[in-house]
């Protein structure tokens, strides 16, 4: 059991462990195994060193917190009609978003950039937000349907005799119930479009407009491997991540229903 | 005003299930009218045709004279309680109770005397500032009253507001219910699958079965002259004696025989003129009385023995009824042909 546990553990966390171990080590170093003879933090200010690395960096964010709010915002209320309110063609809707999501992302990258150049958003952060969005859009619809569903039918019920229109129904009481499925939904997403390399690499192409998986990978130049470099720019973009994860993490274990209906 | 009017109301969902098949009836208003029957027999059903949950697929909903068939719950102006209670978890019981004021866009000051006062009256008004989850079950059920009486709604829905309390707490707010409803003066339509429920509370019950209204009719009446079969069955505990007439040594063509319990006599020792001898299969004392099941010409009749009745089963006891207190049943129908 515990030799599991400690194997499991090893193999998630070794290769970051292994980043950050490389990312501390002086240059000369950077070769060899074993610890490191003493720290070094020329890796962190070389991977700012010639290179817009804090702008690569904020266009992550703003790209991933963009595509992250139209997901939530369109998901959200998309998912509590197809839960809670009545109509015709629901499972096609759902079962479309499904379909939609099946496509690899490289065959869909040529015409995409088609639409993309055409709507004038090439080398645009925008440019990227809108596939992000479209693509992450069918797995927030599914998870937040869940969820929703989740919220027994008498709560929509009461809040609807109580006088709110679906719309209330939907903003004073189901969406505060939901809050732990739309901070899980985030956290999918944000990752989702932070970490997104293919379009990032296809649609922008002047350094201050890419996102840092497509920046990191363009860290080599010719005759030069930056390992160093390289380990301290993941460190850096996946340190936001996880603490993120962890702050959200708490709202997503609480319970937020409980007591509301007789379990 | 709040009478209520069903005409000929059917109700089918997709699959072709008809659920409620052609109801018609009236509810006065500041009348306690309770739907009864088994699980499937159409009432929350027909509680959620009147809330605006569902759509009849024909005939109309009238709530105070006007078809409401196609207006959403919130058009309809009604309250409603729910079996899940379904408070919001989120809010306080203050917030929970202030709810629909709050969405009604009544005055913060308005609100917080209108809530006061109600939780004072249902007796939680220490707990205003808790939330659901840390409430009883009992509380949780005056929180979702509150909340449906605040706004001092001339209709007032109950989807078996009780069936999820433990019997003694069932009682306690089932006499409060009935208070309220005094007070207010409000209707109250109630649905339920407890027939002590329905018996206890109402103006009128409502006999529903597979869709169909039985019986409507006081409490009083379906007890004593019950419309047929299916509601002498359903209404009374310990349930009516049916019997073939021979049982009883009484004659009648194709009939069903009924005898309330408490209107057969079990006695041990010596039987008294005209009682039959049986065999007693089981007891069962409440403590004010014992309920006695015998077997007679091969079937079952329960009658009433004193407290101290002590038979074991096996034994030999008598029994004895008063025959005009027997009720005749058309064995093909199910009709009632004669009442006491």
């Amino acid at each position: 059991m515990i030799f599991g546990l400690v194997a499991a553990v090893t193999f998630c966390l070794g290769p970051f462990v292994w980043q950050i171990v490389t990312s501390l080590r002086p240059e000369q170093e950077l070769t060899s195994l074993g610890l490191p003879s003493s720290i070094s933090f020329d890796s962190y200010t070389g991977a700012f060193h010639g290179r817009p690395f804090g702008r690569v960096l904020l266009n992550s964010f703003l790209v991933a917190g963009a595509t992250t709010l139209f997901c939530l915002a369109v998901g959200a209320s998309a998912a509590f009609a197809l839960a809670k309110m009545e109509f015709r063609g629901k499972k096609i809707l759902l079962g479309g978003a499904l379909a939609v999501s099946m496509f690899p992302p490289i065959a869909t990258v040529s015409p995409l950039f088609l639409v993309i150049r055409w709507l004038g958003l090439r080398d645009e952060l925008a440019g990227l937000v809108l596939p992000y969005t479209s693509f992450a859009l069918p797995m927030t619809l599914w998870i937040l349907t869940g969820f929703f569903r989740d919220i027994p039918d008498e709560i929509y019920r009461a809040a609807r005799v109580d006088g709110c229109t679906p719309f209330q129904a939907f903003w004073r009481v189901l969406l505060p119930l939901a809050a732990p499925g739309i901070a899980a939904t985030a956290i999918l997403v944000f990752i989702f479009a932070y970490n997104e390399f293919l379009y990032a690499l296809t649609f922008t192409s002047s350094p201050e407009k890419r996102t840092v998986p497509v920046a990191i990978s363009l860290f080599a130049a010719e005759h030069k491997e930056p390992w160093g470099e390289i380990a301290a720019a993941s460190i850096i973009a996946t340190l936001p991540l996880v603490v993120t994860t962890l702050l959200f993490q708490r709202k997503i274990v609480h319970g937020l229903t409980a007591g509301g209906v007789k379990e | 005003m709040a009478e209520v009017v069903l005409e000929n109301v059917r109700k089918s969902f997709p699959g072709g299930v008809e659920v409620v098949k052609g109801v018609s009836l009236e509810v006065a208003h500041g009348e306690l009218v309770t739907l009864v029957g088994p699980s499937g027999c159409g009432k929350s059903t027909m509680l959620n045709l009147i809330a605006g949950f569902e759509q009849p697929t024909s005939g109309n909903v009238r709530i105070a004279g006007a078809i409401v068939n196609d207006l959403s719950p919130r058009e309809r102006g009604i309250a409603m309680v729910f079996q899940s209670y379904a408070l919001y978890p989120h809010m306080t019981v203050r917030q929970n109770i202030g709810f629909p004021l709050d969405v009604a866009g009544e005055r913060k000051a308005e609100i917080e005397r209108r809530v006061t006062e109600m939780a004072e009256r249902l007796g939680i008004g220490a707990l205003l500032d808790r939330r659901p989850k840390e409430l009883s079950g009992g509380q949780r059920q005056r929180v979702a009253l509150g909340r449906a009486l605040v706004r001092r709604p001339d209709l007032c829905l109950f989807d078996e507001p009780l069936s999820n309390l433990d019997a003694k707490l069932r009682g306690q707010m089932r006499a409060e219910i009935k208070k309220l409803h005094e007070d207010l003066g409000a209707t109250f339509l109630y649905v339920t699958h407890d027939q002590t429920e329905a018996m206890t509370l109402s103006d009128r019950v409502v006999v529903l079965d597979r869709g169909e209204v039985q019986q409507v009719a006081p409490p009083r009446e379906v007890y004593d002259r019950p419309a047929n079969l299916f509601v002498a069955g359903l209404i009374g505990s310990p349930p009516i004696n049916l019997l073939p007439p021979e049982a009883l040594g009484m004659t009648g063509e194709d009939q069903t025989l009924g005898l309330r319990p408490e209107n057969v006599t079990v006695g041990g020792g010596e039987p008294p003129e005209g009682a039959f001898s049986a065999r007693v299969y089981v007891t069962e004392p409440t403590g004010a009385e014992t309920w006695v099941t015998l077997e007679m010409k091969g079937e079952r009749v329960i009658g009433r023995a004193p407290a101290d009745f002590a038979a074991r089963s096996g034994e030999t006891a008598w029994l004895r009824f008063d025959r005009e207190r027997v009720l005749r049943f058309d064995k093909h129908s199910g009709k009632i042909t004669k009442t006491p």
